[in-house]
């Protein structure tokens, strides 16, 4: 049995002279979200293209289940279910009727396609909508209806090209769960975003893909801990240390093998090379009122700078494109 | 079995979506009776039907087929919900049969306004009604056909339109709709051959007993070459432009 669902070896694509995607390799594994995670223009689209059979594969080889499909991706066109970066229903037919011609396009016969379709628009909150026309949808809406076409015929991988751009908030929540939901009830997940805290959120590997390379992939947990060089404590007081000169100063003779930095006006840092106990921290400070001790731990965000090099402002620019 | 369904549901969603809005239905019944009128004014009093009769039929089909295309294939293409006919698990073969034939049978609808009204006012008496019924159909499927070609030779609506419009006003003159191919002068003559709509015609003259230039079977075979080059270049055409 093959464990994983996807296979793409040394991808390439190239729009005439321009390589748009360079000889990438990923896996996707059985029952796993896996995010495809980079910038505008990255290659993310036309990675999902590839895979699914709406663009040439200039080189390399796609696996499904183990069988190779370069040549006639068509083969795995029942098992994959697709969400593209744009909504792209019938906008003079009702939600209800997009779902049910979407299955009939399996070939799935009306009685079962039109209780999936129910199913559908039940589980994705639109009931009051099903058979008001496309077109009257709000964006975060249609992205519901696109997610929920892409399932009609109960695919065993769904690809989601940035499921949550351009939408409003509370969408944004209610996708992000139901792919979660999805996901927890078997079906395998292949993302695109350029948001980085959705792809922390949401995955369970990302690969972080630049002018159409790899540059990692791995768990999100191992993305962050290789960019972690020190363990870092907080400690938040409830009155004001900044003018305790003296403070830091007691602490650093007392603990000489961490280094104790005045983060602001209530909060102490500690930092070491090696693990902290907090414990003789908190005895000496106890009088003080201590409001909370954390330990900090760097974010995807951190890990992606160092990795790729790429400013958040350039991907958070993204974000109101 | 389940190309079926899928064959059958496109075919049933461009109905409804398109074919059967109050717009095209009236188009439908309006463009035939205008060709009519025209031609009435035109010669002030009685006409000869017989001699135009073809022409009106050829008109009425080849508008209604070419510029419905438009809609149905650039404009879904354009909106990319062609990409879901693309995904689903049917070959591009069938998809595209199946995106064409409700333009078929809104050519054979459309032929049916000028029929009935030659029949009934008129009195065309039809010598042979095999041809007419052939001539009808094969219409359709070639000019449904040419619009599909030109359609997915198309990024936008209004291009497909344009180039649809291109082709569609030259051979009111050169598929001897109206005017006999053999009064044409001789240099633009082998024109009027290369063009399928004429054979379709010829098969319509036959049918209501006018001169015809070529046999029926032949007529019938060239109309069915014509149908299957416009529709392998049309699938070759979507296999290299619209899968990149
Ligand atoms: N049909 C095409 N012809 C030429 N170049 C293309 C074509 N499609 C994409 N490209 C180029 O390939 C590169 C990758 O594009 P792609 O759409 O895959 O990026 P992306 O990561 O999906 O970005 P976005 O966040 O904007 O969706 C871009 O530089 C783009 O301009
Ligand atoms: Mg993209």
């Amino acid at each position: 049995m093959n464990s994983n669902i996807i296979e793409a070896v040394n991808l390439h694509k190239k729009f005439g002279d321009f390589v748009a995607v360079e000889d990438i390799n990923f896996a996707v594994r059985k029952g796993e979200i896996f995010g495809l995670l980079g910038p505008n223009g990255a290659g993310k689209t036309t990675t999902i293209n590839m895979l699914i059979g709406l663009a040439k594969i200039t080189d390399g080889k796609i696996f499904y289940n183990g069988k190779d499909l370069t040549k006639n991706i068509n083969n795995a066109q029942n098992i994959i279910g697709v969400v593209a970066d744009e909504s792209n229903l019938y906008a003079e037919m009702s939600g209800f009727d997009n779902l049910c011609f979407c299955g009939a396009l399996y070939g799935i016969n009306k009685i079962v396609r039109e209780k999936r379709a129910h199913e559908l628009i039940e589980l994705f909150d639109l009931t009051e909508f099903s058979h008001k026309k496309f077109q009257t949808y709000s964006k975060g809406m249609k992205r519901k209806l696109t997610i929920a076409a892409a399932l009609i015929h109960q695919p065993d991988i769904l690809f989601l090209d940035e499921p949550t751009s351009g939408i409003d908030v509370a969408s944004v929540r209610q996708i992000r769960n139901l792919i979660k939901q999805l996901n927890y009830n078997g079906t395998s997940i292949f993302l695109t975003t350029h948001y980085i805290e959705e792809a922390e959120r949401l995955c369970d590997r990302i690969a972080i893909i630049n002018q159409g390379k790899i540059i990692k992939l791995d768990t999100v947990a191992n993305l962050t801990s290789a960019v972690q060089r020190d363990n870092i404590v907080e400690i938040v007081f409830e009155t004001n240390i900044a003018n305790e000169a003296s403070l830091s100063a007691d602490l650093q003779q007392q603990f000489p093998a961490v280094k104790i930095e005045i983060k602001n006006s209530n909060t102490l840092k500690i930092i070491s090379g090696t693990k902290i106990n907090i414990v003789p921290f908190i005895n000496i400070l106890a009088d003080r009122n201590i409001m909370e001790a954390r330990l900090i731990k760097p974010s995807l965000e951190d890990a992606f700078v160092l990795i790729t090099g790429i400013g958040l402002k350039l991907m958070k620019k993204e974000k109101e494109k | 079995m389940k190309s079926l369904t899928a064959f059958w549901n496109i075919l049933l969603k461009d109905m409804k979506n398109y074919y059967l809005k109050p717009p095209n239905i009236s188009w439908g019944i309006i463009f035939p009776f205008a060709w009519m009128l025209m031609m009435f004014i035109r010669t002030k009093s009685a006409f000869n039907m017989l001699e135009v009769f073809p022409g009106i039929i050829a008109m009425s089909i080849l508008f209604g087929t070419t510029s419905m295309l438009a809609v149905t294939i650039t404009f879904e293409r354009k909106s990319r919900s062609f990409e879901r006919l693309l995904l689903a698990p049917i070959s591009i073969e069938l998809l595209v049969i199946a995106k064409i034939s409700g333009a078929i049978i809104f050519g054979i609808f459309n032929s049916f306004i000028p029929v009935l009204i030659s029949f009934f006012y008129f009195k065309v008496v039809v010598e042979n009604f095999t041809a007419l019924a052939t001539g009808i159909i094969l219409l359709s499927f070639v000019s449904t056909l040419l619009g599909l070609f030109i359609s997915v030779a198309a990024k936008e609506v209004f291009e497909a339109q344009t180039y649809s419009n291109f082709f569609r006003f030259p051979m009111i003159f050169l598929c001897g709709l109206f005017v006999p191919i053999a009064s044409l002068p001789l240099l633009i003559r082998p024109l009027s051959y290369l063009l399928p709509i004429t054979y379709g015609v010829d098969i319509l003259r036959f049918s209501v007993g006018q001169n015809n230039i070529l046999a029926f079977g032949l007529n019938l075979l060239l109309l069915l070459a014509f149908c299957s080059l416009l529709f392998y270049l049309s699938i070759f055409n979507i296999k290299r432009k619209w899968i990149l």
